[in-house]
């Protein structure tokens, strides 16, 4: 068990690089499998100065709803996109909006990020504050640019609803 | 046309148009800020529904198991976000000037103060 925790620190890194590999060369020949696995450890080994600890997906199940959510989000986003790009750019209010974060892991962090600038006229700017090393502030609010800005209050409640809350419940954080 | 054809040729026309539609909001809008937002979500919608469209293609049509176009939307949609990120924030840094009529601009001017923790 050790031996394979010490060969493997992070399965499932080193399953999506397997299967990355198999995918790019698009064959499952012994020789593609010798090389997939020979990456599958060595990487992770090599990277393994660069890794900060993240926290685990706790429930996989709403992990798969969310992204199912995200994708019908990307296509509803682009509806309303059309709309406002095709129309005159008077009737635009674009705007910046400051969100209050409840969460603060980098990788929950930066997955509500990626989401926010792939969903209804939404793009992220900054984190902030800015955490430099570990003993400097945990980020508190997410900087938003919004194309066209209506109501802040709801944009907010939405977006903490629809996607931290969600977030927050996949990692246990 | 088959059943297969027709939902090609929708997907392809349709991952055009919003290409054309991202590419058209890099054009027309009013400043840097509004700009972003056509590449990061009508080229990324466009671009994976192309994606999709070549896959039906081949795994249906060649009858060949063809899953590399899932490694290009994968790497796409992280991509994406990320691109937007930088380009922003190099944006504020830059202290580009919003279009006229920008809601709650002071925003601006504030984060460099939050970004301190303060």
């Amino acid at each position: 068990m050790n031996f394979i925790h010490a060969l493997l620190p992070t399965p499932a890194r080193s399953l999506l690089l397997f299967v990355v590999w198999l995918l790019l060369n698009n064959s499952v020949a012994p020789i593609h499998l010798i090389v997939a696995a020979l990456l599958a450890v060595l990487i992770p080994q090599l990277t393994a100065g660069f890794r900060d600890p993240q926290p685990p997906i706790r429930r996989w199940g709403l992990a798969l709803r969310y992204i199912g959510r995200v994708l019908l989000d990307i296509v509803l986003a682009n509806l309303q996109v059309i709309k406002l790009v095709l129309g005159p750019n008077k009737n635009l209010r674009p705007g910046f909006v400051l969100v209050p974060l409840a969460i603060t892991e980098a990788l929950p962090l930066t997955i509500l990020a990626g989401t926010v600038s792939l969903t209804p006229g939404t793009v992220s700017a900054e984190i902030l504050p800015y955490q430099l090393d570990e003993n400097s502030a945990k980020p508190k609010y997410l900087l938003l640019h919004v194309l066209d800005l209506q109501n802040e209050t709801e944009l907010i409640a939405s977006i903490k609803q629809r996607y931290e809350q969600p977030l927050k419940e996949i990692f246990q954080c | 046309m088959t059943v297969l054809e027709w939902i090609i040729a929708l997907l392809v026309i349709a991952g055009t148009l919003f290409v054309l539609l991202g590419s058209v909001a890099l054009i027309k809008l009013p400043d840097f800020y509004t700009r972003l937002h056509g590449p990061t979500k009508a080229t990324t919608l466009g671009l994976g529904s192309l994606v999709l469209a070549s896959m039906v293609f081949f795994n249906f049509i060649e009858q060949q198991l063809n899953l590399q176009q899932l490694l290009i939307a994968l790497f796409l949609f992280i991509s994406a976000p990320v691109t937007a990120y930088m380009l922003i924030k190099a944006g504020l840094h830059q202290k580009l000037t919003p279009a006229a009529g920008t809601q709650q601009q002071e925003l601006m001017k504030q984060r460099d103060k939050l970004a301190k923790g303060e």
